[in-house]
């Protein structure tokens, strides 16, 4: 089988030739790289979905390559909206930036005997494992770079909502620039999440921790509809909100 | 000049770096990848503390265990610091917000209200005399490892990210840093510390093809310690997982037999109590396989629900590499390498023997508490309680040491080292000899040995060692170059590779991990450690 990857020296897709059978790409980009091209880049590290170092596109959506199987004619390109540093390898350090920004830890700890009930709150928001999926599938990122993002949201969500966090207004005051209100929840970080989170879902349980803290949606502010409280407590029903 | 320098960004390296932050020390972390990238993340089935919140349990009975799993091969206080520290290690991490999975109350009037670590559900694994391992699902490595990166971005940190280390910095036997090269630019860097924290990682990698580890899994920070005149120990311990994924090495927790799992064969019949201690539970799968027995985990009867609550990463991994649902289907498995209790030879402060101010923490280091074999569990309890205890004691030595930088001689000397890497040609390709040497150590220095194939393989390694001066890299870029790195993760892997052969000829016996043909006994001859530390080179 031939599959298609694309190359950051030429700008262009190679092809490379594949034996038949089932294997994940990841296997398959090793065998390249060892058997037919040593200057095919890219990043891998466990091979069972949870260092989150392998996350690329195929055929135009996000997987995580040691778990996607190949199939004849996949087109694979490197994640988008970060700079490709060489072949399918990117430059992931804005991950860090964004989760400083939006300040995504336990600002007070408070002391909370935590219920099953209270733990599973948070349970899948802390299956992320930062392969950057999320960021290369959100659209808002084609025209606003400095926007905090899926996982960095999802992160601020989860602390805000543990009840071990005695200052959760802190998280919320840092996540409004650029964050909670600027998403279009079109659902296309939940549609490509390798651990089956839902940041569309937090973003709008986050917007509601944001109105309890006293913010509002900056764009209904300003379209002027009249009450202060339109929105029915923060959910963001307008998909452009924030554009 | 940074006070203290942490090489390894995995959950051993943030645990030191925090706290020699909160020490006071200004903190350095550099890491060949990502911080959240590590192995740490991989680790899936818990973290002992002897909390006693499920049913009674004391220090003194963690202690005991570990001891006994060790076989005599451990330092029993080092084995007591850890062991007592951990559930102060636990309520730390509780106040960081780690999300462990919790245990209903609700009923139980009396022990409400409750300090806030006694809801901390706990569960069964091999070897352990109580349900003592703490675990958030079957993630408690990830959730541990991102609840400290977390932490680290909250108190600054600073991270130097993608950047390969070369070699400590060590000049009349005290360090002053380490080399890196910087994979993105190519560049060959200095970094002078006051005091450096080893936190790398083991060298399961070794075992390529046949091992849950990672592909970087290759004793750099070990390899690195001997080529600079430090002592290593232990090396022929390395511990089998019983269960990963046949087709893939992809690992399936211990818990899921601490929860209920069996193994069985091709007959369906169980042959071993799965929860004694992996070696013995190891070598009854490797048996059974030598008899021409296909081994499966079969965990039908936990039924779908627990499995989601309990396992719910193991039920997806399955699913993806083995097209089977452990709901219904028996999980075809094999033992594979999993994880080096040898390492760095430590002291009692973890600071490594023949290296002033170098500690050294986690895997990577030979702390002497697993011995012979580790108990599940453990890992994750020695990467944080000694990451923190590497930390504190790098600051001590930091806050005396010397803040004369090094000179760059050994920067001159890799710069020189990697442009001779570039203008090698490429005569044979290390991918080849890196499979080799994978199925090599598999088949020869594997769960069960010999003397005649230990010394077989010892020969071939020698011989591949000569074959590495004719290795080169095809890839000549100097920017993001993963071919090089591989490389040099090679030649670390192919550098302690003699070690462990070594070791295993010379421990004519039985005990853990170590099993010999023909010496199937703990001898008392052997109840010593391994030390090996390379000759210095005379001017």
């Amino acid at each position: 089988m031939i599959i298609s990857i694309l190359r950051s020296e030429t700008g262009t897709h190679q092809n490379y030739r594949l034996p038949a059978g089932e294997i994940p790409l990841l296997s398959a980009l090793v065998y390249i790289k060892e058997t037919q091209d040593a200057t095919l880049t890219f990043s891998a590290g466990c091979r069972a979905s949870v260092c989150g170092t392998c996350a690329v596109r195929v055929n135009g959506r996000e997987e995580l390559a040691c778990s996607y199987k190949v199939k004849p004619g996949d087109v694979v390109e490197p994640l988008q909206y970060h700079p490709v540093l060489r072949d399918l390898k990117v430059d992931k350090s804005g991950a860090k930036t964004t989760l400083k920004r939006g300040q995504t830890w336990l600002h007070s700890y408070t002391e909370a005997a935590l219920t099953p009930k209270e733990e599973h709150l948070t349970e899948k928001q802390t299956d992320c494992i930062l392969c950057d999926s999320c960021y290369s599938a959100c659209p808002v990122f084609a025209v606003n770079p400095d926007f905090l993002g899926p996982f960095a949201l999802t992160r601020a969500y989860r602390y805000t909502v543990d009840k071990r966090e005695g200052e959760p207004k802190s998280i919320v005051d840092a996540v409004q620039q650029n964050g909670v209100w600027d998403c279009t929840l079109c659902g296309e970080c939940t549609a490509v999440c390798p651990k089956g989170i839902d940041p569309k879902m937090d973003i709008t349980m986050l917007r509601a921790e944001s109105v309890k803290h006293g913010h509002s949606n900056p764009s209904f502010s300003s379209q002027s509809f009249g009450t202060p409280d339109f929105g029915g407590g923060g959910f963001g029903f307008d998909p452009n909100a924030g554009f | 000049m940074v006070d203290v320098l942490v090489i390894g960004s995995g959950g051993a390296g943030l645990s030191a770096a925090l706290a020699a932050k909160e020490a006071g020390a200004s903190v350095l972390v550099v890491g060949k990848m990502y911080p959240t990238n590590s192995q740490t993340s991989m680790a899936q089935g818990g973290m002992n503390a002897a909390l006693g919140n499920v049913e009674e349990d004391h220090v003194s009975l963690h202690i005991a265990d570990t001891i006994k799993s060790a076989h005599g091969l451990c330092d029993e206080d080092m084995v007591r610091q850890m062991c007592a520290d951990a559930p102060k290690t636990i309520e730390w991490l509780e106040t960081l917000g780690m999300p462990f999975s919790r245990l209903e109350r609700e009923n139980d009037s009396t022990r409400y209200p409750l300090p806030a670590t006694r809801s901390i559900a706990q569960r069964q694994m091999g070897g352990a005399s109580a349900k003592r391992a703490c675990y958030a699902q079957d993630y408690t490595g990830l959730k541990l490892l991102h609840t400290l990166y977390d932490t680290c971005l909250k108190e600054g940190v600073d991270f130097l990210d993608e950047h390969f280390l070369l070699n400590l910095i060590v000049p009349d036997d005290t360090v002053k840093g380490a080399t890196f090269l910087d994979i993105r630019s190519g560049e060959v860097k200095q970094v002078d510390a006051k005091s450096v924290v080893i936190a790398t990682g083991g060298y399961g990698s070794i075992y390529h093809g046949f091992t849950t580890n990672m592909y970087g899994a290759t004793g750099d920070g070990i390899a690195a310690v001997l080529r600079a005149g430090g002592a290593v120990s232990d090396m022929e311990f390395v511990q089998f997982h019983p269960t990963a994924l046949k087709h893939s090495c992809i690992l399936v927790s211990e818990s899921a037999r601490g929860e209920g799992g069996y193994l069985v064969n091709e007959a369906g019949e169980r042959f071993v109590d799965e929860l004694k201690p992996r070696d013995e539970v190891a070598r009854a799968i490797f048996m059974q396989m030598k008899e021409g027995q296909r081994v499966f985990l079969d965990v039908r009867h936990l039924g779908e629900a627990k499995l989601m609550e309990l396992l719910p990463q193991e039920v997806e991994l399955c699913k993806i590499h083995e097209h089977v649902d452990p709901a219904k289907e028996l999980i075809p498995i094999k033992p594979v390498a999993h994880y080096s209790m040898g390492g760095i030879d430590v002291d009692g402060a973890l600071e490594v023997n023949g290296i002033k101010g170098c500690f050294a923490a986690g895997e990577c280091s030979n702390a002497k508490v697993h011995g012979a074999n580790r108990l599940g569990g453990n890992s994750l309890l020695e990467i944080t309680a000694f990451g923190r205890f590497a930390g504190e004691n790098a600051f001590k030595h930091a806050v005396y040491a010397s803040s004369k930088p090094a000179d760059d001689a050994q920067r001159s000397k890799d710069e020189a080292a990697i442009k001779a890497l570039f203008a090698q040609e490429s005569g044979e390709s290390f991918y080849t000899y890196r499979e080799k040497l994978g199925e090599l150590f598999y088949e020869k220095v594997g769960i069960v040995r010999e003397n005649n194939q230990l010394n077989e393989a010892l020969e071939e390694v020698i011989a591949m060692q000569v074959a590495q001066k004719q290795m080169g890299i095809g890839d000549k870029s100097r920017n993001n170059n993963q071919n090089l790195i591989e490389l040099l993760e090679f030649k670390n892997a192919l550098l302690l590779a003699p070690a462990i052969i070594s070791a295993a000829i010379a421990r004519d016996e039985s005990r853990g991990a170590h099993f010999k043909v023909g010496f199937e006994e703990e001898s008392d001859a052997f109840k010593k450690h391994i030390v090996l530390q390379w000759k210095k080179e005379t001017a």
